[in-house]
């Protein structure tokens, strides 16, 4: 009996935490804005969601078993996330072909080259999805209007029926001055253009609720994001109303809400402190501010979360917690 | 609001199973094992021989220097030898073997339980007579009290902190004793209040215990000066520097000692061998010691002479169960892990935890994902990811400047982590080797 008692050191109980309850948990968190988006853009976004998602399964699958030689963990729910949320930053009516490739960038690229879950620097689904930006410009800018687009999905657009069956979204309206903005009540349920998963605020704000209730995130990052956007366009707004959009649109429409609450709050490429978090974030919202309001795209969620995410080891480095007693 | 210390903390499941258990007094072994270390600092120097006969109460053992403690006899016998053993820390130390027989005391000592109430000792007169007794602290980190009783020059202590907070989960010791003897614990309060010279003196429970804190609630009301503070559940209250911070709302400098803010802290069962000590004139040789574990049949809070072999205690409670993984002496999250049931209940022990291998196994180690936890729950507020990664590496320079030294070997960080990733034992190693180097600049 002596020689069989376990002796190692304390502590000797594990609060039962785990990466996979994390990962399930951040999945959940996507089910209303999922279901958003099946209602607006229907057998698209659910044909591109399950490719994204088994694509990214099987490459971090195979990857992991033949490339890397070590045993495989698609089942932590990681290489999912990366699947749905990549996903969600599409256009629902992407080639399935352009979706593998982003797949492939994301978990070979953004994922496995630096080690795989943990060692990753740049949020995965945004360098797969940028990568599509910049490779596919033309079929990552097209956006089929909701609803009417529900029960087809047209990889090629047939050119007579352009005008018919895609629109553009309120930021592009925007920056190029045409169009009209939908309202807010249209906003806030996801009935516009853009990519399927980043439409409906109020489901992607549930989300965010029961992330916090089940303690997955903390507040900070999302909501110094949305602030410092609010603030900055909100000035802009205040001198030049005619050139620049209400702060509320800004926070309505694009990826703003869906980047600051599951992409910006990626575990492994955000900072580990609360000071860090709230760094990193203003960051966020400034360079997103300033892409939309005086860059060249429309948008720029994807851009400044990766710029920051370049900048999150510095920003461990330098913002420590306050140490107790000192 | 209930107060609470301010930074970090977690809630494990509390499990105490022996909760409201009255104490038991345990039959006398036929023999017991008194290790001479049984204290932080200096072992006590051994003055008996092999054949000599002991009283219970007499001193086998005196203090070797100024941070170390007297050690008596808890049964009257024969020392029949005096030999190394495995102690609760896994490693061998000296001990005395005395066999029992009969249970006579050293005459003056008050072994009735009438309650004694007034005392005419001077501050100087206790504080020996705590000396004497071998008094230590019975939280666990069973630092000599006397040296705690005598604030270096230039400090003052302005008030005295009773740590009743047993934070760490199955423990239920200190709760018991809060229960059974709060008048006891009253007046030991008094003693230590006139020791020090400080006027106020609180009581820190945490409020799952909400009978102990009515109970000396209402106790209280006749001890002018003495408060109850009842404290909302979180781990790791009783740790000294957040409990100081829990009623008092201040910090602990890095480094130093509660002094250092005019607070002197003691524990519950101290409280209890203090007031036996001037008002009995009883040396500490019996404690009480709480066995538990989900597995075991009847988890109770035992009184114990110092020495008992852990076994006669488990099997008190029905014995090991068929699925013991793990045996630890103390709570599961500080405890120490033993190599047997068969080591003798010392002065620190506080508890004996039985666990199955379902609840204690570690789990595969992933990568740190960074999810920012252990940084969060933290309650020194360092790093833990990264002294995990600074110790692996070596880097002790870098280790210290970001405060390893101050880790206080919760296990909050390792109890959280999603990855599962073994934090304090790397921590701990990181830790040792830096204090080395800073012992070595000196």
């Amino acid at each position: 009996m002596n020689n069989k008692l376990l002796v190692s050191p304390s502590p000797h109980i594990h609060g039962g935490d785990s990466i996979s309850k994390k990962m399930y948990g951040v999945l959940i968190a996507l089910i209303p804005a999922f279901l958003v988006s099946l209602y607006y853009f229907g057998i698209g976004a659910l044909l591109i969601t399950l490719a994204s998602v088994g694509f990214c399964v099987i490459f971090e699958y195979l990857i992991q078993k033949y490339l890397m030689k070590g045993k495989p963990t698609i089942w932590d729910g990681s290489a999912i996330i990366t699947g749905v949320l990549l996903a969600f930053n599409l256009p629902s009516n992407l080639p399935v072909w352009i979706v593998a490739i982003g797949a492939l960038v994301s978990i070979g690229v953004g994922k496995m080259t630096f080690g795989g879950l943990g060692n990753n620097i740049f949020n995965p689904a945004l360098v797969g999805r940028v990568f599509l930006l910049i490779s596919f410009p033309a079929q990552m800018t097209v956006w089929p209007k909701p609803i009417t687009t529900r029960w087809t999905f047209f990889p090629a657009v047939p050119a007579d029926q352009i005008d018919a069956l895609t629109g553009a979204t309120p930021l592009s309206m925007i920056k190029n001055h045409f169009g009209k903005v939908p309202d807010y009540m249209d906003m806030l349920l996801g009935n516009m253009g853009g990519s399927f998963g980043e439409v409906g605020a109020i489901a992607l704000i549930l989300g965010f609720i029961y992330l916090l209730y089940k303690k997955i995130i903390v507040w900070h990052i999302p909501v110094v994001t949305v602030l410092t956007v609010v603030i900055f366009t909100g000035i802009m707004h205040l001198v030049n109303p005619d050139t620049y959009a209400a702060p509320l649109v800004h926070v309505l429409s694009g990826g703003l809400l869906l980047g600051a609450i599951f992409m910006a709050t990626d575990y492994v490429t955000s900072p580990m402190t609360k000071k860090g978090m709230v760094v990193y974030a203003t960051g966020i919202g400034v360079i997103t501010s300033v892409i939309r309001l005086f860059g060249a795209y429309p948008e720029g969620v994807s851009f400044a979360i990766l710029i920051m995410n370049a900048l999150t080891p510095l920003i461990n480095t330098y913002f420590k917690p306050k140490r107790f007693g000192r | 609001m209930l107060r609470t210390f301010r930074i970090g903390g977690i809630h494990p499941p509390e499990n105490k199973l022996s909760a409201g258990k009255k104490i038991k007094a345990l039959p006398l072994p036929e023999q017991v094992i008194i290790p001479v270390g049984q204290h932080i600092g200096a072992p006590a120097k051994v003055i008996v021989a092999k054949g000599d006969t002991v009283k219970t109460g007499t001193l086998i053992a005196e203090a070797n220097g100024f941070i170390s403690a007297n050690i008596h006899s808890s049964v009257s016998g024969t020392v029949i030898k005096i030999d190394d053993i495995t102690d609760a820390s896994g490693y061998k130390r000296p001990a005395i073997f005395i066999k029992v027989e009969g249970d006579e005391w050293e005459e003056g000592i008050d072994t009735s339980d009438v309650l004694i109430e007034n005392t005419d000792a001077s501050s100087e007169d206790i504080i020996q007579q705590i000396k004497n007794a071998g008094i230590v602290g019975l939280g666990g980190a069973t630092f000599p009290t006397q040296v705690k009783l005598s604030p270096p020059p230039g400090k003052t202590a302005e008030i005295l902190i009773i740590n009743g907070v047993e934070c760490e989960p199955y423990l239920t010791s200190d709760h018991a004793l809060m229960l059974e003897k709060g008048k006891e614990i009253m007046i030991g309060i008094r003693l230590l209040q006139k020791a020090l010279n400080v006027k106020r003196a609180v009581i820190g429970i945490e409020n799952n215990k909400e009978d102990a804190i009515t109970h000396l609630t209402e106790l209280a009301i006749h001890y002018p000066g003495i408060e109850v503070c009842s404290l909302k559940v979180q781990y790791p209250q009783g740790g000294e520097k957040q409990l100081v911070d829990a009623i008092l709302k201040k910090q602990i400098p890095s480094g130093a000692l509660p002094i250092e803010v005019g607070a002197v802290v003691q524990n519950i069962g101290t409280v209890f061998a203090v007031y036996e000590a001037v008002q009995k004139n009883k040396p500490l040789i019996e404690r009480v010691v709480t066995v538990t574990g989900k597995g075991v049949k009847d988890p109770a809070n035992y009184l114990v002479r110092i020495g008992t072999s852990m076994n006669i205690l488990i099997e008190a409670s029905g014995g090991l169960p068929e699925n013991t993984a793990k045996i630890v002496g103390g709570g599961p999250m500080m405890g120490k892990a033993l190599v047997s049931p068969d080591i003798p209940v010392t002065k620190g022990s506080s508890g004996i935890l039985i666990l199955p291998k379902k609840e204690t196994e570690r789990r595969p180690v992933y990568n740190c994902i960074r999810c920012g936890k252990c940084v969060s729950i933290c309650p020194m507020a360092l790093e833990p990811y990264l002294l995990m990664t600074l110790s692996e590496l070596c880097l002790l320079e870098k280790a210290e400047e970001n405060a390893i030294m101050d880790c206080i070997e919760c296990g909050s960080c390792t109890y959280t982590c999603p990855a599962n990733r073994p934090l304090l034992d790397y921590i701990r190693l990181g830790k040792g080797k830096t204090g080395a180097i800073i012992r070595s600049r000196k």
